[in-house]
């Protein structure tokens, strides 16, 4: 009998990136193999072994009836829920939508609209049921998703640092690209684990990890109108990307609206 | 007395999104193939309207975790012509490197984790390292090389960071593209042990009369540029592209299919590629072809997994090319201004030709974007395959029938997450 853990990997509206980060484990992957079960990965395997699952990695957001029924049934069948990746933690780049009119959304993309089953949101898993880790990204830092594995099946907590994207960039001693540049980065605000990508390649952080925990956004948007002589519309939109939904970005992509 | 069959795979597997195929029999003929496609809508092109286009190659990359580039160089090739910028010299050659990477990493994907385990008759990559670890360690070694590249130029494997309207944020030094160069060149090795690998399969005998859609440059194996052309004589321009196709919406799927107008379906992706561009390979990739048997008029597309493992060589030798004779340019972008027009453009993404369009305002804003992705243009081809290929064998046991029916979808490598929900439907417009 096969005692190890099972694992599974769903997916809901997304772009495949998160779970395929599992795949880019180049030098991993089969150490990975061998210790845990892949017992339900479609991507990856044409072999689907029944749950329930000791872990179970979700992706993607909620967007249609029949997805908001599929993840009662996967939490039923998954002692352990981890949700990977903006889609799932916040709702991805496709809850703009939250903003606006999906009938209006539908009739741009679709000839017969009445065709398409939609739900009026996307929302993040942890709105339909109980999520035990989010790991946040857009998309998740593959390093940082086998730390996550390994915790659960090893019954510890993660060790993900929940400071700011700030916090990595002073540590990799780059240049700030707000003080010697003057360009609005979400830096600040931002949840660390991209290793300050943006900054290390010269360009300002777009908030890809979405709200560290008690950012303050509204301080942020206002230095960069005022100090920095951004546009209101260029700030919004700066917060409208993979984590708009999320909490307090949501609530500073909506200012002067 | 007729029998009634009916094959069906509820959530087909190895494939990048959430498909399902339906297949009918009906006294032993074949009278209806459904390949639906379920991956719930995102509305790109909706949600890009209003934003900034600077933003578009960061936005359009989160179609497909699997092939952000592709995205990203549709869009800022776009967007360019919309600006009318053309962006030459080393910057074009370091975005046709990147384009390598992303190459690289996507086929070797798929060649080893996704369809070989169909010729071997497993069902997942780890089955096959149980007995041959060494070959598996071999495409991984292969994606490896691939996502360096991506990773060095673009700044991590999924989405990358540095693709930028005009240019790059960020170029890399010379020193940090030759430590890509004895990576690659390990990887060249494996690239051609691969084309030997998958030349050695058991082919179906199945040959289809497909229309082949590619791009052709007058030189090179296509990345980035060139005119549409076809194997039934269509030669294009870019921005012609509406002109020539058109999509529709059917019920079954939330990707709407293609087709070239007064001609019917085609096929887009690496076959058409090769049979169209073979002349433009590397003399290394050339060899290679034809070391596997691979004829230059081949339709099977069985016979795309060894097409995949040419491409690969070609795209490892010409990155090894660049590095060597790459000379840094001045600025890592050319300023782009915005003004109001429309911009079309098409890429050779891996799974195929990938068109976008924009139209902008003077002050850069997104008011128009249609986007037609490699996999919604193959799907009609994918569904008329599957009739032909089933008629000959509906003797077959249902679980044999439907191996080879899953096998001969992922021919395609579809990209169902890409596929979805893009198009504007065009059929009123003329």
């Amino acid at each position: 009998m096969d005692l190890r853990p099972k694992l599974a990997v769903f997916k809901f509206a997304s772009c495949d990136g998160c779970q395929l980060s599992l795949l880019d484990c180049e030098d991993e992957l089969l150490a990975l193999a061998a210790s845990i079960e892949i017992a339900n990965f479609a991507e990856a395997s044409s072999a689907v072994i029944e749950g329930p699952y000791d872990l179970a990695l979700v992706e993607g957001s909620i967007t249609t009836p029949h997805d908001a029924d599929r993840i009662l049934e996967v939490r039923r069948q998954s002692r352990v829920l981890v949700t990977i990746g903006a889609c799932a933690t916040a709702g991805g780049i496709q809850a703009l939508r939250n903003f606006g009119s999906v009938e209006e959304y539908t009739r741009i993309v679709y000839a017969k609209p009445s065709y398409i089953s939609t739900l009026a949101t996307s929302t993040p898993i942890a709105d339909h049921v109980k999520v035990d880790y989010e790991l946040r990204g857009c998309p998740v830092n593959k390093h940082q998703l086998l730390e996550v594995i390994s915790a659960f099946l090893n019954h510890r907590a993660p060790r993900v640092a929940a400071h700011s994207v700030c916090v990595e960039c002073k540590a990799r001693g780059i240049t700030c690209v707000m003080v010697a540049r003057g360009e609005p980065c979400l830096g600040p605000v931002t949840h660390a684990g991209c290793g300050a990508l943006c900054p290390a390649y010269d360009r300002p952080c777009f908030g890809c990890y979405g709200p560290k925990e008690l950012a303050n956004p509204a301080a942020l948007g206002e230095w960069a109108r005022t100090a920095l002589g951004a546009d209101a519309a260029t700030v919004r939109r700066q917060f409208q990307t993979f984590n708009a939904w999320a909490e307090p970005f949501r609530t500073e992509g909506r200012r002067d609206d | 007395m007729t029998e009634r069959r009916r094959i069906k795979v509820d959530y087909l597997a190895r494939v990048e999104g959430e498909g399902a195929l339906d297949v009918t029999i009906d006294g032993g003929q074949v009278t209806d193939v459904r390949l639906k496609i379920f991956e719930p809508p995102r509305f790109f092109e909706a949600l890009l309207r209003g934003r900034h286009f600077t933003e578009a190659p960061d936005i359009t990359a989160r179609i497909c975790g699997i092939c952000p580039v592709a995205y990203q160089m549709s869009a800022i090739h776009a967007l360019e012509s919309a600006c009318g910028v053309t962006v030459e010299g080393p910057l074009r050659t370091l975005r046709r490197l990147l384009y390598c990477g992303e190459w690289i990493e996507s086929h070797a994907l798929h060649v080893y984790m996704l369809h070989a385990p169909d010729f071997l008759g497993v069902h997942n990559v780890v089955e096959i390292a149980r007995s041959q670890p060494a070959i598996v360690e071999r495409g991984l070694r292969l994606k490896k090389a691939g996502n360096a590249i991506v990773a060095l130029l673009g700044g991590r494997e999924v989405h990358p960071i540095n693709v930028k309207v005009g240019g790059f944020y960020r170029l890399p030094s010379k020193a940090q593209l030759r430590t890509l160069r004895e990576q690659l060149a390990v990887a060249r090795e494996d690239a051609l042990a691969t084309v030997a690998w998958v030349a050695g399969f058991d082919f179906p005998d199945f040959h289809r009369d497909y229309e082949l859609v590619a791009l052709r440059h007058p030189a090179e194996y296509p990345f980035n540029e060139g005119r549409i052309v076809s194997s039934r004589g269509l030669d294009i321009g870019q921005s012609e592209y509406h002109d020539h196709f058109e999509e529709h919406q059917v019920e079954h799927s939330t990707a709407l299919h293609c087709r070239l107008r007064g001609r019917g379906h085609y096929h887009v992706g690496p076959l058409a590629r090769f049979v169209l561009n073979h002349d433009r390979l590397r003399p290394l990739a050339r060899e290679a072809a034809a070391s596997a048997g691979l004829v230059t008029d081949c339709r099977n597309p069985f016979m795309s997994i060894v097409v995949r493992a040419v491409e690969m060589v070609q795209a490892i030798d010409e990155a090894i090319a660049i590095i060597d004779v790459v000379e840094l340019p001045a600025a890592p972008a050319v300023a782009v201004e915005p003004r109001a027009g429309t911009g079309l453009a098409a890429t050779e993404a891996p799974r195929g030709l990938l068109h976008h369009t924009y139209r902008i305002s003077a002050d850069g804003l997104i008011e128009h974007a249609q986007i037609v992705p490699p996999t919604s243009q193959n799907q009609a081809t994918i569904e008329d395959d599957l009739r032909a290929f089933i008629a000959p064998r509906t003797g077959l046991p249902d679980d044999d029938l439907q191996w080879q029916c899953e096998q001969a979808v992922r021919n395609y490598d579809p990209c169902i997450s890409c596929s979805t929900h893009f198009l504007d439907l065009r059929v009123t417009r003329r």
